[in-house]
């Protein structure tokens, strides 16, 4: 015999309306959710406000695991190491005759640009950091890249500042809660940092993709500029992000543009820095011909 | 350790542990964006969906149609994307699943496994829909490994939720 339906549940009016209404509350709860996930199309911060509240109540847990998980993964990539270790190791061989010259021609170039600078009187303004804090979590199963930071407004974090590590970009803040923030990694697909190549100075835009990697477009129409090895800074280009931060290496050269590596992977970091906002002089007002009041 | 004798018969399971134990496990799964790791890729099976089909394709009265919109907020909160957006396509499924209830009078294990596959690949395509909709920008293809895998572990937790509701009766 078929086994009874729960959704028959016989001749008793009671049960009848009772699943009735259910079927109602979940249909209009449904398209209110629906509604509810299409507004953060126009109001993402006050989606981002409730998940950062709920950020702010896990954080000690994730916290805690975190030095744990980071030591496993160093091991992980230490024994993968050991594989095609000897064609490596002549590459790096290679690769350090060549860069000893260049190290000593930059030796050169920096007390040149020493000099020169003392000539002309620059004074050199370092980012001042807002805060260094670690990485603590991320949303692993969703498509977008956010990443929990463990400092939020008590450590003076706002809401657009610019995060980074030594070696590379890592994104920016988009919620700023008491204790933690939200940061959007650069790799998400609705992040969009100008950068220019370290070369020459080519500009570009560099758009994350959602697997992990960047694509660098250059801006000018035609074929696609850059190569594998390329290294492309931020622009500064816009606010935001500071100039000269490190954000990718190509890595594959297609026709659109250039796919890169970030050179800061978030897994790995052991700490983010949050620097202010970069703000670019504003172009100078025109000259009204009349003036008002 | 021994375990202490408790008789089975004459005694009633404990009401909160009926309802709580499958709510619990799938929070619980909903919990893993708190884990300590930094995922550069959607990669990350979605623990509570897995958690709440397989209690539904293996338990078929244990919760009403309804059950998928405070869950799904649940992990809404937690799993960044928009608020809404697993409410939403949780309580979609529900309703597939209802369909499909009502057109098979049994199901068998690989049924249940193609059904939860299909729900699964659904949703996940759902969500990435609704999450380039509200400011991302992903290559579908990108989720197809996040598919694979997430198919993959659909028998791991029906095992896990056939364990849980051995327990769950027995508490």
């Amino acid at each position: 015999m078929a086994p009874p339906s729960p959704r028959r549940p016989g001749f008793s009016r009671r049960a009848q309306y009772g699943i009735f209404a259910g079927y109602v509350i979940a249909v209009a709860g449904a398209g209110l959710a629906l509604l509810l996930a299409l507004t953060a199309r126009f109001d993402p911060q006050g989606h981002a406000a409730m998940q950062g509240f709920i950020n702010d109540i896990t954080a000690p847990l994730s916290s805690a695991g975190r030095a744990v998980v980071a030591g496993g993964s160093n091991a992980f990539s230490n024994v993968s190491a050991y594989f095609d270790a000897a064609s490596k190791n002549k590459m790096m061989e290679t690769e350090q005759k060549k860069s000893r010259l260049r190290l000593i021609q930059a030796d050169l170039d920096a007390l040149e640009n020493k000099r020169l600078k003392r000539l002309l009187g620059i004074v050199e303004t370092e980012g001042k950091a807002v805060a260094t804090a670690r990485l603590i979590g991320s949303t692993g199963s969703s498509s977008r890249r956010y990443a929990t930071l463990a400092a939020g407004r008590n450590a003076g974090i706002l809401g657009g500042q610019p995060v980074r590590a030594l070696e590379g970009l890592v994104g920016r803040i988009v919620y700023a809660g008491r204790s933690t923030s939200r940061v959007l990694l650069i790799v998400d697909g609705g992040n969009i940092v100008p950068v220019k190549r370290v070369k020459d100075n080519v500009p570009a835009l560099a758009i994350g993709i959602g697997d992990g990697r960047l694509e660098m477009r250059a801006l000018a129409a035609g074929s696609n500029p850059f190569r594998v090895g390329d290294i492309f800074v931020t622009s500064g280009s816009g606010g935001i992000y500071p100039p000269g931060i490190p954000v990718a290496v190509g890595v594959i050269h297609t026709r659109e543009g250039t796919i890169g590596r970030p050179l800061a992977d978030p897994a790995r970091l052991d700490f983010a820095i949050v620097e202010p906002v970069f703000v670019t002089a504003p172009p100078a007002e025109p000259a009204s011909a009349d003036p008002v009041e | 350790m021994a375990r202490r004798y408790r008789p089975s018969l004459e005694r009633a399971p404990s009401a909160l542990a009926l309802i709580g134990i499958p709510a619990a496990s799938v929070m619980l799964g909903s919990m893993a964006p708190i884990l300590p790791m930094i995922a550069t890729a959607p990669i990350l099976p979605p623990l509570g969906l897995l958690m709440l089909l397989a209690w539904r394709l293996l338990v078929r009265e244990l919760w009403p149609v309804w059950a998928a919109l405070p869950l799904g907020l649940f992990d809404d909160l937690l799993s960044g994307q928009p608020l809404g957006s697993s409410a939403f396509l949780w309580t979609l499924s529900f309703f597939i699943i209802d369909l499909f209830d009502r057109r098979m009078m049994w199901r068998d294990y690989k049924q249940d496994w193609m059904i939860g596959a299909s729900l699964l690949a659904t949703t996940l395509f759902g969500g990435l829909l609704i999450a380039n909709f509200t400011g991302g920008a992903t290559n579908p293809l990108y989720v197809v490994p996040q598919i694979v895998v997430t198919c993959l572990c659909l028998p791991f937790a029906l095992r896990l939720c056939s364990s849980l509701d051995r327990l769950r009766w027995s508490l």
